[in-house]
């Protein structure tokens, strides 16, 4: 096509489309099936410290390191009930391309984002970490519990769930090409929801 | 049957809790009404109650026994559409021992069953049966066995109200001017419907009315929404989105505020805009999959892109209606009291239907644009006003300074005016609104309501 624009998805958001939300749908549809966990150690352990090194950079707010172990067309998705639903359809949490994730972190770092100023102070654990197949080779998925003690105002309280990652392989490394973060509280009233989860 | 309140347990009644005038001035309120109990006890009658409230959306119950729960100030409730499709706000509360009687949010159900001792109600509220009924005396076709129930629920255009108060006028009287813009607000969408789909869900520890007092704040817009204005626009080379035309001077903009009677206020801000198909989707900041619906509608439909772009874009208006509801952008926002210190408000998206049958294909589109351009606001500028609510309520915990200000553009010849239909506008800024409101609520709390609830004969 003649001038088309250059598609940075930084800048531009070319990318979602209605077969990205089909995808994104099927790609969190049935995907947690014993026949298809990883047992083999090492790639088990791959994707756990991937997770890890995940919720310790959000923790430091280290949000450039945390933005580069996304692929660059991304999808952060915080579905609003339990069942997580059509985000073509329904309002989520939040749902994010890679160029909102962007302006999350811009937003934060305005000085003037008075939800998180001054900003909580995070301690993310991770556990029960679970690695599974697709019928793709160069895709897993990821099952993580999170519980997140956030201190903020002059209090400490705790967000839970579990997110699921989509994994691809990248010029041998692998890649968050979405992020699904199930919130136990998600369809319900939640104070201050304004750190990234 | 009416069952007209008992006056012997209330606390408030007719006598008076306090000197109104005294907290509620021309120019100011003392910070009482944020922060006493008892005053938001009273609340619970005086206003929740003892005026129309917005209870939810026909599109929620949309087939015969479709059921809801939600609340009328503190009292939980059962909104539904029973089996001959008449809408009922049951109060959820079994006649035995008070228990309530659902515990789900939403579902379809014909009937109710107490958990607790098993009886059992139609959703009409009449009593089915009791368990082994031949131990009691008592003849359960007495109508006091039946679930009480809100005595007037009215609907205009979808948006269902309840209130208690028997001396209430009828609901579209009582809305008045505000119709207008809730129907121009509804028929800008094929059919003049909407559906709504889910929730941007907050909570802050702050009063009610610190979000009622915001709703048409055009004051605060710059400074609580700096960080937001600053991200839609880092990109922008105009930086003329989302809410930028409050950046230069918003009091001499086309944009007004204009107070429309019974605590029902109005924030238009439409004539910032550029008035042709496309003109509000032109400032709309950058949210997912923004260009390529664009650039595939442009390519598809032509001309017709932009007036379907605009179908997903933020309509430019706060259609406040009192006490607990605000149209905004696509939103409905809905205002619940949880206590005198924390409130939830309740962001709940819509989106639109081929009324006309011409949509085809962009249907889905519109509203998958149309649910990312609501994520925004909540996301990005709904968390540090709520931020800001609560700093007023700790803020307002200095016992002796004691008032609370609501006067910008009072007093300044020629700003605020009467029009003739009786309504009052002035600038952008201005607080009137809430100097306006404050008066609704405070003849709501001096005036004695005439409560009553009912239950099926």
């Amino acid at each position: 096509m003649n001038g088309e624009p250059a598609r940075d998805p930084s800048r531009s958001s070319y990318y979602v489309t209605d077969a990205l939300y089909r995808a994104l749908i099927a790609g969190f549809a049935d995907w947690q099936r014993d026949e298809r966990a990883v047992t083999d150690p090492a790639e088990r352990d791959r994707f756990r410290r991937l997770v890890e090194r995940e919720a310790r950079l959000l923790d430091q707010r280290a949000y450039e390191e945390w933005l580069a172990l996304f692929a660059p067309e991304c999808i952060y998705w915080v579905p609003a009930t339990p069942e997580a639903g059509d985000p073509r359809r329904e309002v989520a949490v939040m749902f994010d391309d890679r160029r909102r994730l962007e302006d999350r972190v811009y937003r934060l770092r305005t000085g003037y984002a008075w939800s998180q100023a001054p900003a909580s102070r995070t301690v993310r654990m991770i556990a029960n970490v679970e690695v599974f197949a697709t019928d793709r080779d160069a895709v897993r998925m990821v099952r993580a519990n999170f519980l997140i003690h956030e201190f903020w105002g002059d209090e400490t309280r705790f967000l839970s769930g579990w997110s699921g990652y989509r994994c691809v392989a990248a010029d041998g490394a692998w890649l968050i090409v979405a992020k699904q973060v199930n919130l136990l509280e998600c369809d319900q009233s939640i104070r201050n929801p304004s750190i990234i989860l | 049957m009416l069952e007209r309140v008992s006056q012997a347990p209330s606390r408030v009644g007719g006598d008076v809790l306090y000197a109104w005038d005294e907290l509620v001035q021309e120019d100011r309120v003392h910070r009482l009404i944020y922060t006493d109990p008892a005053i938001f006890a009273a609340e619970m009658t005086h206003v929740f109650g003892g005026t129309w409230v917005y209870l939810a959306h026909e599109s929620e119950i949309p087939g015969n026994n479709d059921y809801i729960t939600r609340h009328l100030g503190l009292r939980p409730l059962i909104v539904v559409r029973d089996a001959h499709g008449k809408i009922r706000a049951l109060y959820n509360r079994c006649t035995h021992r008070g228990t309530t009687l659902c515990r789900w949010p939403k579902g379809n159900a014909g009937s109710f069953q107490c958990p607790y001792h098993g009886w059992s109600f139609l959703n009409t509220g009449k009593l089915r049966g009791v368990p082994w009924p031949e131990g009691y005396a008592a003849d359960f076709r007495d109508p006091k066995y039946n679930v009480a129930q809100v005595p007037r629920v009215e609907s205009y255009r979808g948006f269902i109200f309840g209130t208690l108060n028997l001396d209430a006028p009828p609901l579209l009287q009582w809305l008045g001017p505000i119709t207008k813009p809730i129907d121009q607000w509804l028929d800008r969408n094929p059919g003049g419907q909407v559906v709504v789909c889910e929730a941007n869900r907050l909570k802050f520890k702050g009063n009610w009315k610190l979000a009622y007092d915001n709703s048409g704040d055009g004051y605060h817009v710059v400074y609580s929404h700096r960080s937001l204005l600053e991200t839609e626009n880092r990109l922008s080379e105009e930086g003329n989105k989302g809410m930028a035309f409050y950046r230069s001077s918003p009091d001499t903009a086309p944009m007004y505020v204009q107070y429309m009677g019974n605590g029902h206020h109005f924030k238009d801000k439409r004539p910032n805009l550029n008035q042709r198909p496309g003109g509000l989707w032109a400032i709309e900041s950058p949210h997912p999959g923004m260009e390529h619906a664009e650039a595939e509608f442009r390519r598809r439909y032509g001309e017709r892109a932009e007036a379907l772009l605009d179908l997903a874009g933020s309509e430019p208006v706060n259609i406040n209606v009192f006490p607990n509801l605000s149209l905004l952008g696509n939103h409905i926002q809905v205002f619940e009291p949880v206590s005198v210190e924390e409130t939830n408000a309740i962001w709940y998206g819509t989106r639109i239907v081929d009324a006309n049958g011409d949509l085809g294909d962009a249907l889905d589109e519109i509203n998958a644009l149309r649910m990312r351009t609501q994520e925004g606001f909540p996301n990005f500028g709904e968390v540090d006003d709520v931020a800001n609510f609560e700093q007023i309520q700790r803020g307002l915990q200095c016992l002796e300074d004691e008032w609370v200000y609501m006067h910008r553009g009072l007093g300044i010849p020629g700003r605020v005016r009467t029009l003739d239909d009786g309504t009052i506008t002035a600038p952008a800024t201005d607080e009137v609104f809430m100097r306006e409101y404050i008066k609704e609520w405070k003849r709501l709390m001096q005036t004695r309501p005439n409560l009553a609830i009912q239950r099926e004969p």
